[in-house]
């Protein structure tokens, strides 16, 4: 009985499918930060490599699949974390202590994964709005390579101080997100070795520190030298 | 000898809205355990004829698991790996200002001041039903199964947990997975406890959730300040287990 909806109901259920799309967005962001360093080529040289890039990766069959996967997985992921994780859990406790050390027992990142998570939510929004909805459902000029010039949309946004700075924050607070996430999916799914805990610990700090700092170099060095 | 404020929970019942109230008491020893300094404080109040203020203890040697205060922002107090009557006053200083509060948890609803009910805790370990072990007057001596080494520490290190709840008293999420994964270890690891270790996790976290503790989050709150040091292990083979159990079973 209670394995039928073991897999969907349970409180663990709803950790693994967490961990699960977590990871996922995990891989999937070095995929897009692969693309995003070609804009870190030489302007001549960027704007054909990052145009071709965005081509193949609205085109190719087995990216597009996994795009509907990735959506999937952050809309998922969302609803699960914040509507009934973060919710949940705040139920759990009604009465709040008037003294509590929580610094002292836990790092800010690992309790603060709802907000810092909303936050991501919010910049994933205006992210796609500004980029995915224009190459989906506006005109956009061509290249001379007759390939959409998506590298033209993304210099003219990033050269606007507020959005490179959002995107810049947006960073900071995925790096605080994944410093605990990161970690924390693998334990999820009950791999915690002596041997291999201390590698994911540290893959996972390297991971949270490097993979939004890349990404938010790209913004900046187009934003002063473009 | 100190002087100190106290700033305890007071709450005449279950039903009763509760508040903090602040009391006084002089001349505490450091010797004393901090149960001892309540102990004074209570005699303070009985003379004075008013209400002691209502808090739980049986062993006072850290083995009961009774003991359940969360002072000053932590449960058990600021020393690790210590009950509440294994704390001493030498920890505080003279003149301090010492909040004295109950667990928090919707599953662990107050019964007066500083007594909270914790049968949520009983329900989850009965939910995890027997072991089959033969008790019929043919009992095989546990030593004779040979159990490796680790295994034998491991489960032996899962079950000195005394069942306090701080770990869910510390848990943003007032989640009971250190407890539970403790309960399911112990018994997981060691080849008496395998029979039924699918039903069990199966049913202790079903039973869990049904209690209405919250859902964990790795904070690792719990395993910082359990009085027994109970390890973040034993979450990830609960959900190892759990993740076996409802695939196969
Ligand atoms: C690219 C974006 C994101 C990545 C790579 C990511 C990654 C992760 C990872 C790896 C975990 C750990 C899972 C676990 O503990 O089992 C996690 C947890 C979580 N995420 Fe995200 N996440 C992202 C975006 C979001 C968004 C948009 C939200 C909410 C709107 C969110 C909310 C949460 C919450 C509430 C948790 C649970 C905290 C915990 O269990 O420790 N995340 N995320
Ligand atoms: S796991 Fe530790 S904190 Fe939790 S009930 Fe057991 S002994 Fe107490
Ligand atoms: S009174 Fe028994 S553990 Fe503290």
């Amino acid at each position: 009985m209670a394995a039928r909806s073991a897999l969907l109901k349970s409180s663990l259920a709803k950790k693994y499918w967490m961990s699960l799309t977590g990871l996922f967005l995990c891989l999937f962001l070095i995929v897009h930060l692969a693309g995003n360093l070609t804009l870190l080529k030489d302007a001549a040289d960027a704007g054909p490599a990052f145009n071709a890039y965005t081509e193949f990766m609205t085109s190719f069959p087995l990216i597009k699949i996994s795009s509907y996967l990735l959506y999937f997985s952050i809309l998922f992921h969302a609803i699960d974390g914040i509507l009934i994780l973060t919710r949940e859990n705040k139920k759990a406790r009604p009465v709040n202590y008037a003294s509590n050390k929580a610094e002292r027992n836990s790092i800010w990142a690992s309790r603060n994964m709802g907000v810092l998570g909303t936050a991501i939510f919010i910049f994933i929004v205006l992210h796609m709005a500004n980029f995915w909805f224009k190459y989906k459902f506006t005109d956009i000029a061509m290249d001379p390579g007759d390939l959409p010039d998506m590298y033209g949309i993304v210099v003219a946004s990033f050269q606007e101080g507020w959005y490179t700075a959002v995107y810049v924050v947006s960073m900071i607070v995925l790096g605080f997100h994944l410093w605990h996430g990161f970690e924390s999916a693998f334990q999820t799914l009950g791999i915690n070795h002596h041997k291999y805990s201390p590698i994911i610990q540290g893959v996972g700090r390297f991971y949270s520190v490097v993979v939004p700092a890349l990404f938010a170099i790209i913004p900046i060095y187009i934003f002063l030298n473009l | 000898m100190m002087n100190l404020t106290l700033k305890i929970w007071r709450q005449a019942d279950a039903k009763s809205q509760g508040k903090m109230e602040t009391f006084k008491v002089t001349e505490i020893s450091e010797h004393m355990s901090f149960l001892e300094m309540l102990d004074v404080l209570n005699e303070q109040l009985i003379n004075e004829g008013k209400d002691p203020v209502a808090f739980d203890h049986d062993c006072r040697e850290g083995i009961c698991g009774a003991c359940s205060l969360y002072i000053n922002g932590q449960p058990h107090g600021p020393d690790r790996a210590i009950t509440t009557c294994q704390l001493h006053m030498r920890t505080f200083k003279d003149g301090d200002t010492i909040y004295i509060e109950p667990w928090r948890a919707k599953a662990f609803p107050v019964i007066k001041d500083l007594v909270v009910d914790r049968t949520a805790f009983d329900r989850i370990m009965q939910s995890g039903g027997y072991v089959s072990v033969n008790t019929s007057g043919n009992t095989i001596d546990a030593n004779a199964i040979p159990i490796p080494k680790e295994d034998a520490d491991n489960a032996f290190d899962a079950a000195t947990c005394i069942g306090c709840g701080a770990c869910v008293a510390a848990c943003k999420n007032a989640s009971a997975m250190l407890f539970v994964s403790a309960k399911v270890s112990q018994l997981a690891l060691l080849p008496q406890g395998k029979v039924e270790r699918q039903d069990r996790v199966l049913n202790m976290v079903e039973q869990m959730d049904k209690e209405g503790f919250g859902n964990c989050t790795n904070t690792g709150a719990c395993s910082i300040e359990c009085p027994k040091e109970i390890s973040l292990e034993n979450i990830a083979r609960l959900n190892r287990e759990y993740l076996m159990a409802s695939l196969t079973k």
